[in-house]
Parts: structure tokens; sequence; C-alpha cells
């Protein structure tokens, strides 16, 4: 990345852009490999994003819309594209930025500050949900009763939900994530190595849970991680980003963020192939997303049927929801309640598959555990 | 165990499973360990089955009965059939024609023990495609493998099974031999992707094993042995109505991952089923559901000889992919099942299956022998148009493109192709396509002009019905955005 950034600047060179013809080029899209000046690319990369929400209908006038903000480079760069475009083509809508404070020390503590300099650069108004708050337990104070084992599993599922809760309270009409095209290949190669085919069928659809309260939606479905990680270079973002361009800089590897919490080899290998697939071929990416849409995937499995929590009101497949059934867990010293085959409180066993695999996997999805974008 | 398979991740799967072997052998007496898990009497060889506990012969019958159990339940083949075995002398095609040649001669001693003779026994004809126009291995050991290839096939009697040797480039069908190579070097030469040359050789590949019954399409082969031109049939040429690849498992398993990667999920699942029907000849898949080290192994503890070549590792994609998913499989010795199993799960096509028979000069009682219980014919979907290069099944938004294409050049009939061979294959430049028409073989531009023809009538129905070709998304513009470096409006 260092190298598309600044080999071509320092080479100098007499190579036009090739979209403008009139600046030198700057840098080489990573999507398309092309050379292109640094004015050229913002306004590609901005259009193309302003194209898929116009072709998904991402958007309607007048809605209400929280940014999934963790701090990381993806939502930061989500929120600043967005309130851009929001502004450029008047959609009309009113952002928010929504966090989740999973109560991580040396980890989300930090990037939280990031999310709060977010709302003061681009005068969007901050929420933020903590575990603490909401479930009486940060992920420290877990992680500190169960150990490293299964503490990735509490955390995604309480993050889901605490994310919806979130979303609640700002009574927002959606979540924008800011996942990206290699996080979404990577799900899909994921899915094909796990054998999820029902996850495997729904991963690439660009908005989820439309039967659900609240609608999420990836405008970055088609976005590049290089990408994003070269467009907080422009003079535009410069102040937010700082922070985050200095940690790219200084530490070039992605993981050195990685949630404390969760290492994992397994994703590791996926995200590494992807990076070996797009360094042989860039357009490796959009092609397992674009087999990841064209599967023939027969539409006749049946869907868990969907109902309330009988103790917190949240959406849920069985009589309690899956956060519930761990905070109960945790609460009388049992953690072990909920994780694999639950015991206890949803004695319904035909239904026990139905919560295992809509939560148990989490962990392994594309995003590291620490992210809010999930 | 602390975390339970159901909710456990696949790393703490690994985990688990290195804790509990321990424990398995902690609980038996070293004497037990031994001891073959299905039989329980003879002494397990390590390494056998998958889980390394079988004795020899149980490993085998393990091995053979899934073989038997894919010919059988897919009527792969039946008594009046005349198979192709597909050999490269590697260990998958070598069990295949083992296990096929055991087939043949219990199907022989039946026949010869049976009354009324009602059910003949099926043919089996050998082909080894010789590529070494392509690979530049060394002429004598090019002769020293087709000779143990014909002692390998030779040994394999009675009942005799003819052997076909044939040249890659003879599917170009030109005058000599030396021709054939130019043109195959030329073709080879245009695909300035990697990747893209591999794939044109495997549907060269494809094209030569399917080569059709027509005069002016018969190659001309060498035969090594008396340097005499012999004119050399395969496949349908030669009235075989079956082609026997080994595919395995572990190779299923890279093409799965290879086609998604290279954007052609819609067309996977036509690949990796047990009957490949779209062909003349019909392909048949008998060894989906053995591992690659399965095969190894029963190559070394029957000792079958094999035949090694120095090819060169695969580059690109390819060559990423299957170093990624050994790598996966020696971190889970399951993940290959895994993957063909999820992709296995993907609706197959029509032309998934054996045709049923319904002419009545086949005999009944082979008619009665076209077993297929597990096959559901509805839930497949029909589609009947396909890319002119790969022959892969096109997907609507593929076909949607097609209209763009107006039909003034000769070549244009290859605008009906995939994205994927549009990309990888074609090349960059317009004014070349021309030239990388001229020089594609013949009997693939038959094929092309076929395919074109019924692509463009059911386009026309499409139209005709109304029915919306539009791209269900803008995945197709991204694509061919990212593969034109056009900018997006």
């Amino acid at each position: 990345m260092e190298e598309a950034v600044t080999k071509p600047t320092k080479k100098g060179g007499a190579r036009l852009c090739c979209i403008c013809n009139q600046s030198r080029a700057a840098l080489k899209r990573p999507k398309t490999l092309e050379q292109i000046c640094k004015e050229c690319f913002y306004e590609v990369f901005e259009e193309e994003i302003h194209q898929v929400i116009v072709d998904n209908q991402l958007f309607k006038p007048g809605e209400r819309i929280a940014i999934g903000a963790s701090g990381g480079k993806d939502s930061t760069v989500l929120a600043c594209v967005l309130s851009e475009l929001n502004r450029r083509h008047n959609y009309g809508l009113d952002l928010f930025l929504l966090s989740v404070d999973e109560g991580i020390t040396g980890y989300r503590d930090d990037s939280l500050e990031t999310v709060k300099r977010n709302e003061v650069q681009y005068g969007l108004p901050l929420k933020i949900v903590s575990y603490k708050d909401l479930y009486g337990w940060t992920m420290d104070e877990i992680v500190k009763m169960i150990g490293l084992k299964n503490n990735c599993t509490f955390c995604g599922v309480f993050r889901r939900q605490a994310l919806d809760r979130g979303a609640s309270l700002l009574k927002v009409d959606k979540v924008a994530t800011g996942h990206n095209a290699d996080d979404i290949a990577e799900t899909v190669l994921l899915n094909i190595l796990r054998g999820d085919i029902a996850r495997l069928s729904r991963c690439t659809s660009i908005v989820t849970g439309e039967d659900g309260p609240i609608p999420r939606c990836k405008p970055f479905k088609y976005t590049y991680e290089k990408e994003i990680v070269i467009y907080p270079c422009s003079l535009k973002c410069s102040v937010v980003i700082e922070k985050f361009t200095y940690a790219y800089f200084k530490r070039l590897d992605y993981f050195s963020t990685e949630c404390i919490y969760s290492p994992n080899a397994y994703r590791g290998f996926a995200r590494e192939f992807i990076k070996d697939l797009e360094r042989i071929r860039p357009r490796a990416i959009l092609d397992i997303i674009k087999s990841g849409e064209n599967f023939r995937i027969s539409t006749s499995t049946k869907m868990p049927e969907q109902g309330t929590c009988q103790r917190c009101g949240y959406i849920s497949s069985q009589k309690w929801c899956k956060a519930c059934v761990l905070l109960e867990g945790l609460n009388r010293g049992l953690p072990k309640l909920g994780i694999g085959r639950s015991r206890g409180l949803n004695n319904d066993n035909k239904k026990e598959k139905d919560v295992t695999q809509s939560n148990g996997a989490k962990s392994i999805e594309s995003k590291q555990c620490g992210t809010l974008d999930f | 165990m602390a975390c339970d398979s159901s909710t456990c991740q696949s790393n703490c799967y690994k985990r688990q499973l290195v804790e509990e072997e321990p424990i398995a052998s902690k609980s038996g007496d070293s004497n037990k360990q031994s001891v073959c898990v299905k039989c329980k009497a003879k002494e397990a060889v390590s390494g056998a089955g998958e889980d390394g506990r079988f004795c020899r012969e149980c490993f085998r019958s393990n091995l053979y009965g899934k073989f038997k159990l894919a010919v059988t339940s897919n009527a792969m083949i039946t008594p009046s059939d005349n198979v192709l075995v597909a050999f490269s002398g590697g260990p998958s095609s070598r069990v295949v024609l083992q296990f096929i040649h055991e087939m043949q001669q219990r199907a022989q001693k039946n026949f010869d023990a049976s009354k009324d003779r009602s059910l003949p026994v099926f043919g089996v004809g050998v082909t080894y495609i010789d590529e070494s126009a392509y690979h530049s291995v060394p002429s004598c050991e090019i002769d020293e493998a087709i000779e143990d290839i014909r002692s390998i096939v030779s040994n394999l009697a009675p009942p005799a099974k003819e052997l076909h040797i044939v040249p890659i480039e003879g599917v170009f069908a030109l005058d000599s031999l030396d021709c054939e190579r130019e043109r195959l070097k030329t073709l080879l030469d245009s695909v300035s992707d990697a990747t893209g040359k591999e794939d044109l050789l495997l549907h060269l590949r494809m094209l030569t094993l399917q080569k059709r019954r027509s005069a002016a399409f018969d190659g001309v082969v060498q035969d090594v042995f008396t340097h005499k031109y012999l004119r050399l049939q395969v496949a349908s040429e030669n009235g075989y109505n079956r082609l026997v690849l080994g595919l395995c498992t572990s190779r299923i398993a890279c093409h799965v991952i290879t086609a998604t990667v290279k954007g052609q999920g819609y067309s996977l699942p036509a690949d990796i089923q047990y009957v490949d029907a779209r062909w003349e000849v019909p392909v048949v898949l008998p060894l989906r559901d053995c591992l690659a080290s399965e095969l190894n192994m029963f190559c070394h503890l029957d000792g079958l000889k094999t035949l090694e070549f120095s090819n060169g590792p695969c580059s690109g994609i390819n060559g990423l992919v299957s170093s990624f998913v050994k790598l996966l499989q020696e971190e889970n010795p399951s993940r290959e099942c895994t993957i063909v199993r999820t992709a296995g799960k993907l609706t197959p096509f029509h032309f998934n299956r054996i045709p049923e028979l319904n002419d009545s000069n086949v005999p009944l009682a082979t008619r009665r022998r076209q077993k297929r219980f597990n096959l559901k014919p509805n839930e497949s979907i029909s589609s009947e148009s396909f890319c002119p290069l790969c022959f892969s099944p096109l997907s609507k938004s593929d076909l949607s493109s097609l209209s763009s294409f107006e039909s003034c050049q000769d070549y244009d009939i290859l605008g009906a192709a995939c994205s994927s061979c549009r990309f990888q294959i074609f090349p960059k430049d317009p004014s070349s396509m021309e030239h990388f028409y001229s020089v594609l073989p013949q009997p693939l531009l038959i094929r092309a002009k076929k395919c074109s023809n019924g692509n463009r009538s059911l386009l026309r129905q499409f139209q005709k019905d109304g029915s919306n070709l539009q791209p269900t998304s803008n995945i197709d513009n991204q694509v061919l955005a990212a593969a034109n470096c056009l900018p997006k409006e």
C-alpha cells in the first residue's frame, strides 16, 4: 500500500492520469491498476459508492441512518464519505454515529477516542452504548470469568443486540456498516469452507435483516479495502484520520489492531489468501462476490420462525434470546450455559440447532471481533 | 471436552481432535489400537482410510465400495455401455482404471456363468493425452512413459482394453503434426494470463477427449512404436458412450474454490456432480468421494505403478488455490470433504444425470439395471445456453450482456463467452480478436457456433416473453468497469 501511494509520486514520471489526462498520475488504483491522479481517485471512489447507493436504493429521503462506528478505517471513511455524499447529492438523510463499547481496555477505549473526534469533525451526533450499561458486564469482566475460550460468542451475540438497541434508541431507520468488498469475499469463502449453505446464500446481499426491526446495509460492498486505506490520505479527512494513517504507516500489518481477546488463525488463512489473490488478479475480489451472488441455492430451505424474547423483547427464535441465555449464565455463575448444546433454559430441542447455528459461528465471520461493523 | 462441536469454530475443532486422540489411545490397550476398526481381526495399516485405522483389506474394500456406490447409484455404467477411461498416469486415474477393470472382470465372470447371457459385459478403453507439445518434456521421457502405460493397460487383461494415445495438438486436425504443434503454440501464446492459459489447455483436453465422429476431424496420430500414422478415434468416434475421469474429492475441492474466485459461481454446480452429460459423451466422476491421500495410499499398498511428470507447478490462481486447500486440509483433515459437500448443496443442472434410456433397442435387462435411487429429477433447473469457449452454462446476467453484441464478424460468436473466459482467455486488445478466433481449433468453433445460435434464440425468446434480462445486481457493471479500466460515471 505504501508502495502504491508513494512510489509513483517519488518517481514523478511523465505519466498522466488516465481519467483526466491533465494532472500527473499519483497512484495506481488497486481495483483497476490504472494510473490516476489524487483528485480523480477521490472522484471515482466517492462516485462509485454513490452509484452503489443509488442502484440498490439503500436510502430514502428523510431517513435517519446510524453509521456503525468503531473508529477503525472502514467506519471512519464510511462516516466521511456518507456525510459528503449526503451533502453533495441531497440524499436528505439524518446521519448519526453509533458505537458499541465492549469494555476492552487497551483496545476499545482507544478507538472510541477516534470516534469522538469524528463526532466533532463531521458534526454527526454520536451515541455510545456500552455492554456495562446494557448487560452489567464488560468484556474484560466476562473474559476474567470464562477465560479466552468462547469469549467471542459472548462478544458477538451482545454486540449484535447492542447495535440494534442503540439504533432503536436513536430511532433510526437503518444501520450502515463499513463492511468492504474484501470482508464480503472472505465471508463467501469462509462459508464454503465451513459448509454453511444458509449463510452462503445471504452473505452477499447488500441489505440484510429487512424482516427484522432495523435493516442493515453495506455501502462499501464493492469497495476495496486497499482503496479505503488510501482514501484517508486526502486533506479532507486529515485531522481525523491522522491517527489512523499514522497507526497504519507505523505498523503496516492489518492485524496489529486485532482485538486482544480474539486470536484466530483460521480467519488469518482466508485473509491472507484473499490478499494473495488480489496481488495476482485484483478483480478476483469482485469475482468472488459475483460468484456468491450467482450461486444456485434453492430457496426452499426452512428458516426459523421469528418470535420475541420473553425476557427482553428482542427478536428471538426461542423463548429467550441468545443474549439473555448467555447473560443468565454469567449472572448465575454458569458461563457454559448457552454455549454448545444449551441445557436448561431453552429446552425445545428441535429448535436448538437454529440458535447455535445463528450465533455459534459469529467469531470467524469477516470482521475482527472487536470491530463494530459485523 | 471444554468446547462442544456444535458451536465450536474450526480452530477449536482442531484442538479438540488433538486432545481426543491421546485419550482414545490411553483408553484402549496398545494391542487394540493397532487392530482394524472394521474387521477387528487384522492389523491396521497407518494412513489407510480416513482416520488411518483400517487394515489393508478393509481399506481396499472401503475405497472400492465408495467407487461402486457412485457408479451404481448414478447409473454411470450399464452392461451395454462402452466406457473410455481418461488415464494420465497419476494415482487417481490409476485407481479408477484398476476399479473399472475389476468391475469389468466381475461382469465377465457373471456373464460366463449365466445361462441366457442377457447382460452383456461393458467395454473399456483407455486414452492417454500426450501434452508434451506444451509441457516440453524430453522425448525419451515421453517414450518411456508411453511404454509404461502400454504395459499397465496390457497387464489389465482379460478382457482386453484398447489404448488410444492422442497428442493434445491433434484437436486442431491439421495436415501434419508439426503444423498442429505450431498452431497450439500460437494459440497458447496469444493468451497472456497464466491462469487463462492453463484453463484453455484444460478445455482443449476435454475437447480432445470428446472428439467427434467426423471424417474431417479424425485425429491423425503417430504411433510411437511403428512410426506409422494411424487414424485413431477417441470417445464418440469409437463408439464410447461414457468418459470416466479420475477426479477425486481433493481436486474437486480445488475446483470449487477456483471457480468461485474466477466468478463462475453460477456454472460451478455443473462441473462437480457425479455425472455431467452436457457433453456429447457424458462425463462421469466415480472417485468424487475419495480423497487424494487415500488414492495415493491405495497405489502404494497395491503396488500400482504411477507416472509422475515434471510438469512444473501450476502458476497463477490455480496454483495458489491448490496450495491454500492443501494448507486447510492439513489443518483439518475433513476440510476438502466439507468444501465439496457445500458446493454439492448448490442446485445442479438438468444435464447432471445420465439421460434416461427409453430406446426399445436397448435390452430390457439393461434398462432395468439403470438404478438411480439418488436422483431427484425435478429439482434441477434447465438451462440451454453455454459459453462457446469453456462450455459452462451461462447465467441470465451473462446472457444479457450478449444482447449488446451484433453479429457482423465471424469472431462475434465468441461474444457470448462467459465473463471469466472473456477476462482471462480473450486477448485484451479487441483488434487481436480476429487473430485469436483464427487460431482456435475447428471442433471448438463448430461447437461455439451451435452455442451461439442456441443462445441467440434463447435470448430472443426471453425478449419475446418480455422477461427482464437486466443484471440482477450491479456487480457486472462493477466487474466491467474494473476490466475495462473505465471510471464509472
